[in-house]
C-alpha cells in the first residue's frame, strides 16, 4: 500500500509496443469472420437453431456495450473520483455499441422464424391483434435501429469528449458531460428497457414481465463488470496501469461485481417470486417451460451458479484483491450471464429440454469477435486512462478503508 | 478483570497510564505511527480528529475479525428465518393457502433474507461495540487536557504503560524524534 505523493509513470498509460493486446482488432475481426462463415455454412436446414443462436450471443455481447455505457453515464452523473481510471476502459466496451448494428441484420432477418408467434399477422388471436399495434415488424425494426443509434450516439460522444480532454485537458468536457449523464440515464433506462422487450420478451409474446428490462440489466452489470475485471488483470499483466489501477480499484470493481450478482438475484428472484405466487396460467407459463425436461436442472444450475457460489466466493474482501481469485470469479460469471442469455432465449425453441449444438459456439464466437474487434479497436486508439481528467489525481490515491 | 461489556477500561497496572504525544498534522502522524509499529510497540493507539487515509495500515492495526462474526451471524439468522417459518407452517399450524404445499420455500424467502440482513446489522454493530468495548464511560486520557483537541484539530498517539517496550524515557524520545510536539505523561484513574 501507498501513501503521499507518489510517482506513476505516464507510460503506464500506454499499451506497450509490441503487446499481444494491439492485436486485438485484428484477433476479433479474424474470430467473426471465422464464426460468422461456419455459422452460415451450418445454416442450411437449422435456421431457427442459427438465428435463436445468434440472438443469444446478440444479446449476450449486447449487454457487454450497455453494461460499459451505464458504468460511463454513473461515472459522470456522480462525478464519481475513484473510477477514473478505470473509465476509459468502460468507454471502450461502450463504444463497441456501434458495431452492434452489424449483429442486428441477422436478427432482423431471421424475425420470422424468431418471433413468428407475433409476426405471422394472418394467425393472430384476440390478445396478439391487441399487441399488434406495438408488436409488429415495422415499428420493431426503427424502434431496434433506434435504440442503436441512441447508445452508439451516447457511447461515441462521451468517448470522444473523454479522449479529446486527453489532449487538451479542457474541464469543460468533463462539466458538459456531468450535466448530460442525468438524462442519458433516463434515455438509457428507458431504450435498454424496452429493448430486453423487443428482443428477448416478444420470444413469448403472451407473457410478460414489468420487471424484465431490470433483470436484462442486472445481467447486463455483472458481465460487464467481470469483463472489466479480467481486463485489468490482463492488461496489468501485459506492462500497463501500473500504478495507476491498484489493488484497490480491483477491489471495487470485484464489489460491484459482487453487488450485481446480489442484484440479479434479486430481481430475478422477484420476478419468480410474484408468477409463483400469484399462479395464473398465462404468467407461470414462461417458468413452466423452464422447469420442464432437463430445463430444470438448467434452471436450478442458473441459480446456484450466477448466484450462490459467487455469493459466498467473492464475499471475502482478500478474494476481491487477489488477480487469481477476482480473475476466477470473474470468468465464472461471464460464463454465468452467458448461461443466463441462453436461459432467456432457448426454451422457446428447444421445448422439451435444451440442446447445445455447434452454431451456438460459431455464432458467439461471431459476434463476441465483431464485439472484440471493436473493443479492440477503441482501446489501442486512445490512452488507457483518462490523461488530463479533473479527477485524475484522486482516482490514483484512492483507498478503500 | 472488569465486566463483559467494559463500562471503565482495563488499565495498565501502576501510576501511569502512559504517555500522549500531539502531532501538528495528518502527514507528521502519518509516518510517527510508522516509527511506533516498527519500533515494536503493541498497547498503543492512535486519534485523529477526522479519519486518515491508510492509518489503520502505518499502525499495523490486522484485519479486523468483525467480518467472520457479521457472516456467522447473518447465516444464523437466515437459518433461523427459515426453520422458523417452515416448523410454523409445517408442525406448530399447518394451514394449506392457496392449494400450494405447506413448505413452500419461496414464500419464505424474504423473510429470510431479512432476518439475515437483521441479524448480520446487529451483529456488526454489537461486534464492534463489542471489539472495541464499549461502551466505555471513562478513559484515563480524558483527563489530560489537551486531549479535547483530538475532536478539532490535534492529532494524538497514545502508548500504554503496560506495553512490554514502554520506558518512559525512551519512548518519550521516540515520540519527539518521530515529530511530536508536545509529549506528556497521563496518570491512571
Amino acid at each position: 500500500m501507498s501513501h503521499g505523493p507518489r510517482i506513476v509513470d505516464a507510460a503506464q498509460m500506454d499499451l506497450p509496443a509490441g503487446s499481444l493486446w494491439r492485436r486485438l482488432p485484428l484477433v476479433g475481426a479474424v474470430l467473426a469472420v471465422a464464426g460468422f462463415g461456419l455459422s452460415f455454412a451450418m445454416r442450411g436446414g437449422n435456421e431457427e437453431q442459427f438465428y435463436s443462436s445468434w440472438l443469444v450471443a446478440f444479446l449476450y455481447f449486447m449487454s457487454l456495450g450497455l453494461g460499459g455505457l451505464f458504468f460511463v453515464l454513473v461515472q459522470f452523473a456522480t462525478k464519481s473520483g475513484w473510477g477514473i481510471v478505470v473509465r476509459r476502459l468502460a468507454e471502450n466496451t461502450a463504444a463497441s455499441l456501434a458495431v452492434m448494428f452489424l449483429a442486428f441484420i441477422p436478427v432482423y432477418m431471421g424475425l420470422n422464424q424468431l418471433y413468428h408467434h407475433w409476426t405471422d399477422t394472418a394467425h393472430l388471436d384476440a390478445i396478439l391483434q391487441g399487441k399488434s399495434p406495438y408488436l409488429n415488424t415495422t415499428r420493431f425494426l426503427i424502434f431496434g435501429l433506434a435504440y442503436l443509434a441512441i447508445w452508439t450516439l451516447l457511447a461515441l460522444w462521451f468517448r470522444s469528449g473523454s479522449v479529446k480532454q486527453d489532449t487538451t485537458g479542457d474541464h469543460d468536457l468533463t462539466r458538459r458531460r456531468v450535466k448530460w449523464a442525468g438524462p442519458g440515464l433516463i434515455v438509457f433506462a428507458l431504450t435498454s428497457t424496452f429493448a430486453s422487450f423487443d428482443w428477448a420478451m416478444s420470444l413469448e409474446p403472451h407473457w410478460y414481465s414489468t420487471i424484465f428490462g431490470v433483470y436484462y440489466f442486472a445481467g447486463s452489470l455483472v458481465c460487464v463488470f467481470a469483463f472489466l475485471s479480467l481486463v485489468i488483470i490482463g492488461l496489468r499483466r501485459a506492462g500497463s496501469l501500473e500504478g495507476f489501477v491498484t489493488v484497490e480499484h480491483m477491489q471495487d470493481m470485484g464489489k460491484l461485481l459482487y453487488a450485481f450478482v446480489v442484484f440479479w438475484a434479486y430481481i430475478g428472484f422477484s420476478q419468480f417470486f410474484l408468477i409463483w405466487y400469484a399462479n395464473i396460467p398465462e404468467e407461470t407459463v414462461w417458468y413452466l417451460a423452464r422447469l420442464t425436461g432437463n430445463w430444470k436442472p438448467f434452471t436450478l444450475f442458473l441459480a446456484v451458479g450466477h448466484f450462490i457460489v459467487p455469493f459466498f466466493f467473492l464475499m471475502s474482501r482478500h478474494a476481491k484483491r487477489k488477480n487469481l481469485t477476482l480473475g476466477v470469479g470473474a470468468l465464472w460469471m461471464m460464463f454465468m450471464h452467458l448461461v443466463d442469455m441462453y436461459w432467456l432465449v432457448m426454451p422457446t425453441f428447444q421445448k422439451d429440454g435444451y440442446a447445445l449444438t455447434l452454431l451456438d459456439l460459431t455464432t458467439l464466437l461471431a459476434v463476441g469477435g465483431l464485439f472484440l474487434a471493436a473493443f479492440g479497436f477503441f482501446l489501442t486508439r486512445a490512452k488507457l486512462v483518462p490523461a488530463k481528467d479533473p479527477r485524475l489525481i484522486e482516482s490514483i490515491s484512492f483507498q478503500n478503508f | 478483570m472488569g465486566l463483559p461489556i467494559p463500562l471503565i477500561p482495563q488499565l495498565p497496572e501502576g501510576k501511569n497510564f502512559g504517555l500522549l504525544a500531539r502531532f501538528e498534522n495528518a502527514q507528521t502522524i502519518y509516518t510517527a505511527c510508522e516509527k511506533v509499529r516498527d519500533a515494536g510497540y503493541t498497547k498503543w493507539d492512535s486519534h485523529t480528529p477526522f479519519p486518515v487515509h491508510g492509518l489503520d495500515h502505518a499502525m499495523g492495526v490486522k484485519a479486523s475479525k468483525l467480518p467472520w462474526l457479521v457472516l456467522i451471524t447473518g447465516l444464523s439468522g437466515a437459518t433461523g428465518g427459515m426453520l422458523l417459518q417452515w416448523w410454523v407452517s409445517v408442525h406448530a399450524y399447518p394451514l394449506v393457502i392457496s392449494g400450494k404445499p405447506l413448505f413452500s420455500w419461496p414464500a419464505f424467502v424474504p423473510v429470510t433474507f431479512e432476518l439475515g440482513v437483521l441479524f448480520g446489522a446487529l451483529g456488526a454493530v454489537f461486534g464492534m461495540f463489542a471489539f472495541n468495548q464499549l461502551p466505555m464511560l471513562f478513559h484515563p486520557l480524558f483527563s489530560s487536557k489537551a486531549f479535547a483537541r483530538a475532536t478539532d484539530d490535534g492529532f494524538f498517539i497514545s502508548i500504554e504503560s503496560w506495553d512490554p517496550k514502554y520506558d518512559e524515557t525512551q519512548t518519550a524520545a521516540l515520540l519527539r524524534e518521530a515529530g511530536a510536539v508536545d509529549v506528556e505523561v497521563v496518570e491512571n484513574g
